[in-house]
């Protein structure tokens, strides 16, 4: 099972704790996340489903880099963190 | 005469009460998140927020009446076409994705208007827990002209339904010009005519497609009465928005924010500043400019507000009059916010420290 983790940020928003789901792509994985939390996808991809723009997926320590559609593969231990970049004053 | 106002700032939701005391900061919500919009639904009590959370979105919460605040739904673009090009009037790629609500209206009809950057206008039938885009404006193929401000991308400011017949509807864009329907939204059309730049293509200065209206407002006892402030100076129309006409104002033309008399169509305030390259009060002193006939002549409105180093600029949703007319509510850059309760004769600082405010309302 690939392990999701999200960080404390956005757990003030919106209840996110660590799941674990199946899936061969970073994609496939964050839609069965989301299957269940509706809401907890609208702060992490887009209207079009991309990637927002100051957020990052690490998939095993490495960020993907297909930002629009997450197609990055993940292996059935991976462990991915969605994270965000906090900046401004 | 109002007595709450809702104050939207860059670090959170404040509650502006008045008491015994005079007027004060309440409450604060969200402390820390952007809240770029409120609206107060007198309708039915409904209180709404809009949040622009940098790396979460734009995000939408409500407060039923004496219910605590939930997120519902955001407006949201539809899937956009596989392979279409969609390029702004700079030609740069529009992203369908709602990245500002820039405004919230009640529909007249038991809904709501909620219009968006990039341009996008929204409307719900369910206080906010569905929005349907109005796909007749979106894809109407002159919105290809629009382009971004002082804003990256273009966005819908302004609102206005018309108080003898809901289904007309005009909206403000920046830059877009004016949009008026006829039928709820069926059909959209262009009319922004007369307001002009100052400098430019002498093909572009006069295109209604391209004109920066920074905010419009409606007389609500003469709807056929417009106010709009624009990039380049004032505009008004008295004939439904088909024409606009420009006025000039003193110190400056210049400016965001404006609110109109709810009983006397020719009494508009404006706050000016030195015009777009620098948007600073004039010789570093506030005043707020009011006409009382029809922009034929404005007089300088400067008590109480600092004459000296003050360097506040009001956004287009920084100014805000109640139903009586009496009550006028203002909120700056820098964080300062006063309340005038002779329609601007003169003004008293609520707070010096607020977080820099975006948007001033009247909530009951």
């Amino acid at each position: 099972m690939v392990k999701v983790h999200f960080t404390s940020n956005l757990r003030r928003h919106v209840d996110c704790p660590v799941v674990d789901c199946e899936g061969a792509t970073a994609r496939e994985v964050l839609l069965q996340v989301f299957k269940t939390n509706e809401r907890l996808q609208t702060y992490v991809l887009d209207d079009q489903g991309a990637l927002r723009k100051h957020m990052r997926i690490l998939v095993d320590g490495l960020a993907i880099s297909d930002l629009e559609k997450q197609s990055d593969a993940v292996k059935p231990q991976s462990e991915i963190w969605v994270m965000q970049a906090l900046s401004g004053g | 005469m109002a007595k709450r106002i809702l104050v939207s700032t860059r670090k959170g939701l404040f509650e502006v009460v008045k008491g015994r005391g005079g007027w004060a900061v309440k409450d604060g919500h969200f402390l820390g998140d952007t809240i770029t919009l409120a609206l107060h639904d007198p309708r039915d009590g409904t209180d709404y927020a809009a949040f622009h959370h940098g790396h979460f979105g734009v995000k939408l919460h409500r407060r039923l009446k004496g219910k605590k605040w939930v997120e519902v739904t955001t407006p949201k673009y539809p899937e956009k076409p596989e392979g279409l090009v969609d390029l702004d009037g700079w030609g740069k790629p529009v992203k369908w994705s709602t990245q500002m609500i820039w405004a919230l209206e009640p529909d007249g009809e038991g809904g709501l208007w909620c219009g968006t950057m990039p341009g996008g206008l929204f409307r719900s039938r369910d206080k906010g827990n569905t929005w349907e885009i109005m796909e007749s404006l979106w894809r109407h193929p002159d919105r290809n002209k629009w382009l971004g401000g002082g804003a990256d991308i273009p966005g819908m400011h302004s609102i206005c339904v018309d108080s003898r017949d809901s289904k007309t509807v005009r909206v403000a864009v920046s830059c877009g010009g004016v949009w008026v329907t006829h039928d709820g939204g069926t059909t959209w059309a262009q009319t922004a005519h007369g307001m002009k730049f100052d400098q430019g293509p002498s093909s572009e200065i006069e295109s209604p497609d391209g004109q920066d209206p920074h905010m419009m407002v409606q007389s609500p006892s003469e709807p056929d009465k417009f106010w709009v402030q624009h990039h380049a100076g004032i505009f008004k129309s008295v004939n439904g928005a088909k024409k606009w006409t420009r006025v000039k104002a003193k110190p400056s033309s210049f400016g965001f924010g404006v609110v109109v008399h709810p009983k006397d169509a020719d009494t508009a305030w404006f706050v000016p500043g030195i015009k777009d390259e620098k948007r600073i009060p004039v010789d570093g002193a506030l005043v707020v400019t009011r006409t009382r006939d029809g922009g034929k002549t404005f007089k300088s409105l400067k008590k109480g507000l600092p004459q000296k180093n003050a360097y506040d600029v009001v956004f287009r949703h920084g100014l805000a009059i109640d139903e009586t007319g009496d009550v006028l509510v203002m909120g700056s850059s820098t964080g300062n916010l006063w309340v005038s309760e002779n329609q601007g004769d003169s003004w008293a600082q609520v707070s010096g420290t607020l977080p820099q405010i975006y948007a001033v309302r009247f909530a009951g």
